[in-house]
C-alpha cells in the first residue's frame, strides 16, 4: 500500500510554496545567468576564441545551467524539510500514515521539479545570448533530471542534519559552490596542470558538467560512460544515507 | 482486533531520550472507545512524550502500543489513520489559507477530497467565514481551532488534544469543551492533557495522573473523587471551647482559632448519620455553632495530594 495522496499533498504543498514566490524563484536565476553571460560570455569570451572547438559563450551554457540547478536543488530541498522542522509543523508529517520513502518522494520530487524548471528557464535565457545547439536532447534531459534528483536528495539530507539556519547555508556555501566553480563550469578541467587535473577528478561535479556538456557539443572532460557511472554512484550514495536516516529516525523521530 | 472496546492499549511503554533522560518509565494504559480521558500531570511528567509515542512522533524505547488493535510500529499506517493530533504548540503554515491547510492535512492521511465534509467541519468550528484567510491573520483562539480542524480533517476515531485550552480565554474554553462533547457524541474517543484541573473535572470520564514518567492513578473521575475526596465541615462557635469534650474524641475534630473553630473531617465513602449524630452531641455538650461551612476536596486537592506523595 502506498499513500499516493499523501505524496501528492506534500508535492503540491511544496510547489505551491514556490508559486507564491514565483517572482523570486525565476528572477534570481535569470538575473544571475544574464550577469554571467555579460561578464564571461561577452566581456571575457570575446578574447577567448574557442574551447574544445566550441565558441566560449556557448561553451559555458551547460556549466551555467548546472551551477544554477545544483544550487537550487540543494537550497530548495534543504529548506523544504528544514523549515517545517524549524516551525514545528513537521509533527503533522510524522504523525501521518506516510513512510519515510513517501516523505522523501514528496519533498525531493518537488525540489527536483523546481530545479528542472529553473534549468529550462536558464537554458532559454542563454538562447538569447548564444545560438543553442543540443546534440543529444535525451541525454541532456537525462543529466538534468539525474542532477536535480541527486542534489535534491543531498539537500534533503542537509535539511535534516542542520540544526540552525547557519548550518543550512554552510554546506552550499563551503562545498557546493566551490565544487561547481572548480568543476569546470567555465573552463575545461583538461586545461589544468596534470596534478590539479587529477585532483579535480575527485570532484563529483566534474562528471556532471562533463556529461551535460557532452550532451550539447559531444565534448566532455571525461567519457560519457564515466559520467553516467559517477552520477549513479552519487545517487546511490545519497540513497544509502537517506536509508540510514530512515532506519535511525535521525533528527526526525526522537 | 481482540478488544474492540479498547481504542488504545499501551503496555510496558518506556522512553529514554538520547541524552539519557527517561521520560516514560513503564506505562500500562487502556483507553476505552468513546470515552474522554484526561491525562494530568505536572510539567515534564511525560504527558507530551506519551502522546507523541502513540502518534508516531517519538520512537518508544520498549513496550507496545496498539491503536484500534493495530500495532503503532508494525501497522503504523492503520494505527495513524485512526488518530488526529492537536499538538500543544500553535504550529501552522502561516501563509496558507485555512481551507488549504485543512485540505492538505486530509491529503496527507491519504483520504480523497471531500469538500462537503471540510465545509461542515469548518462550520462546526466557526471557521467557515475565515476559510480563505491566511492563518497568520487569525487570532490565537482561531489558530487553535484551525489545528483542531486539521486534526479532524481525515475523520479520525481518536482525537488527541495536548493542552487544548492553554492560553485560551474562558468563553472560548467553554465553547471548546462543548465542541469536544459534541465530538464524543459522534463516537470519537478524546484524550486530552491539561494543566487546568478544572477542565479535567468538567470534561473527563476517566482520569490518569502521570508523574515522573509513571501513571500513578487511572480511575474514573467519580471514583477518584470519591476515593480520594475529603469532606470537611467547619463550625464557627459562639462560645470558645477550651478542649474537645472526651465524649467526642472518636470524631476527627480539630479545634482552632482559640477554640472558636471546630473542624470535622469525614470520609465521603462512609455514608451514615455522622453529621446529625455529631450535631446531637453538640447539643448535649452545649456547643453552639453560629455558622457551618462545608468543603469538598476538588480534583486539584486530590491531584496535589497524589503528585506530592
Amino acid at each position: 500500500m502506498i499513500n499516493y495522496r499523501g505524496i501528492r499533498s506534500i508535492y503540491a504543498f511544496e510547489m505551491g510554496r514556490t508559486l507564491r514566490t514565483i517572482g523570486q524563484s525565476i528572477a534570481s536565476p535569470v538575473i544571475s545567468t544574464v550577469l554571467y553571460f555579460i561578464v564571461f560570455g561577452s566581456a571575457m569570451g570575446s578574447r577567448i576564441q574557442t574551447m574544445d572547438g566550441v565558441p566560449y559563450g556557448a561553451f559555458i551554457v551547460p556549466g551555467l545551467i548546472m551551477l544554477t540547478v545544483l544550487g537550487q536543488s540543494v537550497s530548495n530541498a534543504s529548506f523544504g524539510i528544514y523549515f517545517p522542522r524549524f516551525t514545528g509543523t513537521i509533527y503533522e508529517i510524522l504523525s501521518a500514515p506516510l513512510s519515510f520513502i513517501e516523505i522523501v518522494l514528496g519533498y525531493v520530487g518537488a525540489a527536483a521539479s523546481k530545479s528542472i524548471i529553473i534549468g529550462a528557464i536558464v537554458l532559454t535565457t542563454a538562447g538569447f545570448f548564444v545560438p543553442l545547439h543540443i546534440a543529444h536532447p535525451l541525454w541532456m534531459i537525462f543529466f538534468l533530471i539525474m542532477t536535480s534528483v541527486t542534489f535534491s536528495l543531498m539537500g534533503f539530507i542537509i535539511g535534516i542534519w542542520a540544526d540552525g539556519f547557519e548550518k543550512l547555508q554552510l554546506i552550499p556555501l563551503l562545498i557546493i559552490t566551490p565544487l561547481t566553480f572548480l568543476g569546470g563550469s567555465f573552463y575545461s578541467v583538461k586545461m589544468l596542470p596534470p596534478f590539479w587535473y587529477q585532483i579535480s577528478l575527485i570532484n563529483p561535479v566534474v562528471y556532471l558538467i562533463s556529461g551535460f556538456r557532452w550532451s550539447f557539443y559531444e565534448q566532455g572532460d571525461v567519457s560519457l560512460m564515466t559520467s553516467v557511472t559517477m552520477i549513479a554512484v552519487f545517487t546511490a550514495l545519497s540513497l544509502v544515507i537517506i536509508a540510514h536516516i530512515f532506519k535511525t529516525g535521525y533528527r526526525l523521530r526522537k | 482486533m481482540t478488544q474492540p472496546q479498547t481504542a488504545i492499549a499501551i503496555s510496558s511503554l518506556t522512553k529514554t531520550y538520547a541524552n539519557g533522560f527517561q521520560a516514560l518509565a513503564g506505562i500500562d494504559l487502556d483507553i476505552k472507545r468513546g470515552e474522554i480521558f484526561a491525562l494530568l500531570g505536572p510539567n515534564g511528567a511525560g504527558k507530551t512524550t506519551l502522546i507523541s509515542a502513540i502518534c508516531g512522533i517519538v520512537q518508544p524505547t520498549t513496550g507496545s502500543i496498539k491503536v484500534c488493535g493495530y500495532d503503532s510500529v508494525a501497522d503504523y499506517r492503520q494505527a495513524r489513520m485512526a488518530i488526529g493530533l492537536v499538538p500543544q504548540e500553535l504550529t501552522t503554515d502561516a501563509f496558507e489559507s485555512v481551507w488549504n491547510t485543512v485540505s492538505f492535512s486530509r491529503g496527507l492521511f491519504g483520504k480523497p477530497r471531500n469538500p462537503v465534509y471540510i465545509e461542515q467541519l469548518l462550520k462546526n468550528l466557526s471557521l467557515w467565514d475565515k476559510k480563505d484567510e491566511q492563518i497568520r491573520r487569525l487570532s490565537g483562539g482561531m489558530k487553535r481551532r484551525v489545528m483542531i480542524a486539521k486534526a479532524l480533517s481525515h475523520e479520525p476515531e481518536i482525537l488527541f488534544l495536548d493542552e487544548p485550552t492553554a492560553g485560551v480565554d474562558v468563553e472560548l474554553r467553554k465553547s471548546m469543551w462543548a465542541q469536544v462533547r459534541a465530538l464524543q457524541q459522534t463516537g470519537v474517543t478524546v484524550i486530552l492533557t491539561t494543566h487546568y484541573i478544572e477542565e479535567a473535572e468538567e470534561m473527563a470520564d476517566r482520569i490518569g495522573v502521570i508523574n515522573k514518567g509513571r501513571l500513578i492513578v487511572t480511575e474514573s473521575k467519580d471514583t477518584l473523587m470519591h476515593k480520594m475526596g475529603k469532606r470537611q465541615m467547619a463550625f464557627t462557635l459562639r462560645d470558645a471551647l477550651q478542649a474537645i469534650p472526651p465524649a467526642l474524641s472518636h470524631y476527627a475534630l480539630v479545634l482552632t482559632e482559640g477554640g472558636r473553630k471546630l473542624t470535622y473531617t469525614y470520609d465521603a465513602t462512609q455514608n451514615g448519620n455522622d453529621v446529625s449524630d455529631l450535631l446531637e452531641q453538640f447539643k448535649t455538650h452545649h456547643i453552639r455553632p453560629t455558622e457551618i461551612d462545608s468543603y469538598r476536596s476538588s480534583l486539584e486537592d486530590i491531584f496535589i495530594q497524589l503528585v506530592e506523595a
